[in-house]
């Protein structure tokens, strides 16, 4: 989260709340809303590091709010961020795993395990589909969210069939 | 309501070879009406033998196919050639379309086999290629079209007669994810219609659309169950943004 933050605050000065506003605008109803406390936790740290700093506002009938923009240093760890090529995706798979135990713990056999996991994924594709068809065609961001996990998933099935294939 | 669709015990062997190859072996199944059911499965576990079997388009070597009540396998190629184009569409894996017809025509055909007037088989004919944006093709001979658009023309002219029951054989093969999604929505009003739906698919989003999946692995049904819905309200349990 600490990027995203800086990236936002490159744009403009911020506070906490706003920040939190703006991510759920950038990427829509697709990615779950990122909560205030860990945004104001970030936020301190980066102030922390020296990549941002904060100035408080007195507001009427209210404590001072503070609002956070970005430090040369941070603009420049952003810039890195940014020129850096990045890793590509480094799938957490469970599931493989438990493929590969599974014979041994004799608790269920590969089939089964292949057959659950397949009606798992479609669930949740079916839901992916179900989320496409409610967000704006003019959501894109959000729309290309949710391609790009449908085409993840895809994946993981052809793997799973694979899997079937030389394992069961 | 009465099962649509039923196999008992099917089997198919080809035997055209050296040695004979079992790539359906003993089949049950059944469909209830309105349902879609989508047949998943690796590269040659027999999910194109199946569905061909379940249209009448390839001989069964022993095993019973009811349609509706009725035993079909042992039909002649006539009487099977008549209920297809009364009651059954079909979508080959590749397309099929009659060559030296337009894309439009190609469409328009099995409506007029199917009996309705001319007037309605054009008005169908109008509506499938728009929903699947053909319409500026409708003239062109379906040599002209790139494979995607063959794929949707192919089940357009499925979908023309208004069959009771679909059977459609990787119908999203060649598709980009546009047109797969124009191809999503026809289903699922074909669906909502309360058409049966048989369709086989590598395409995790078009299977998710089904009621039901069946996986086929080596000729025999490995699973056979409903998709869970699970209220997954955003991306984030599939991709972590960091
Ligand atoms: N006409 C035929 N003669 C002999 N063998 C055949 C014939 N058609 C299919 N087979 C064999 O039967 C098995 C099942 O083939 P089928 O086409 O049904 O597989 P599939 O599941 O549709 O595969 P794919 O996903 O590649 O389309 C394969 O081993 C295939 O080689
Ligand atoms: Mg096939």
């Amino acid at each position: 989260m600490r990027l995203h933050l800086l990236a936002l605050l490159a744009k403009e000065p911020a506070h906490g709340y706003e920040l939190k506003q703006a991510l759920e605008q950038t990427f829509g109803s697709a990615y779950p809303s990122p909560n205030i406390g860990q945004i104001y936790v970030t936020l301190g740290r980066l102030e922390k590091d020296g990549l941002v700093r904060a100035v408080g506002v007195e507001q009427s009938n209210r404590p001072n709010k503070k609002v956070y923009y970005l430090t040369a240093k941070g603009r420049e760890h952003l810039t890195t961020w940014v020129d850096e090529p990045t890793e590509g995706p480094r799938v957490r798979d469970e599931f493989f795993m438990k493929l590969v135990l599974a014979p041994l713990t004799g608790i269920a056999d590969r089939m089964a395990l292949i057959n659950r996991q397949r009606r798992h994924y479609l669930s949740l594709m079916s839901d992916l589909n179900d989320l496409l068809d409610r967000t704006s065609p003019t959501d894109r961001v959000a729309i290309l969210l949710i391609e790009g996990a449908m085409l993840h998933l895809q994946a993981d099935l052809d793997w799973l069939e694979r899997c079937q294939e030389d394992l069961a | 309501m009465s099962t649509v669709l039923k196999t008992v015990n099917l089997v198919k062997i080809y035997q055209d070879g050296a040695i004979p190859v079992p790539a359906v072996r003993g089949v049950d199944l059944q469909v209830e009406p309105g349902e879609f059911v989508a047949i998943m499965g690796p590269s040659g576990s027999g999910k194109s033998t199946l569905v061909h079997m379940l249209g009448g388009l390839d001989a069964r070597t022993s095993g019973e196919i009811w349609l509706d009540g009725k035993r079909v396998d042992t039909l002649s190629e006539s009487a099977w050639a008549l209920l297809r184009r009364k009651k059954v569409g079909f979508v080959f894996q590749f397309f099929n379309l009659v060559a030296n017809m337009t894309v439009g025509d190609n469409v328009e055909l099995p409506a007029l086999l199917a009996g309705v007037s001319p007037k309605v088989a054009r008005e169908r004919r109008e509506s499938l290629l728009g929903a699947l944006d053909l319409t500026d093709r409708a003239d062109a001979a379906p040599a002209q079209l790139s494979g995607g658009e063959q794929q949707r023309v192919a089940l357009a002219r499925a979908l023309a007669n208004e069959p009771s029951l679909l059977l459609a054989d990787e119908p999203t093969g060649n598709l980009d994810s546009r047109n797969t999604r124009d191809v999503l929505r026809l289903l699922g009003e074909v669906h909502k219609k309360g058409q049966t739906i048989v369709m086989v698919t590598h395409d995790a989003r078009v299977a998710a659309l089904a009621d039901r999946v069946v996986s086929l692995f080596d000729g025999e049904i490995a699973d056979d169950g409903r998709i869970a819905r699970r209220r997954t309200r955003t991306a984030g349990e599939v991709i972590d943004l960091r």
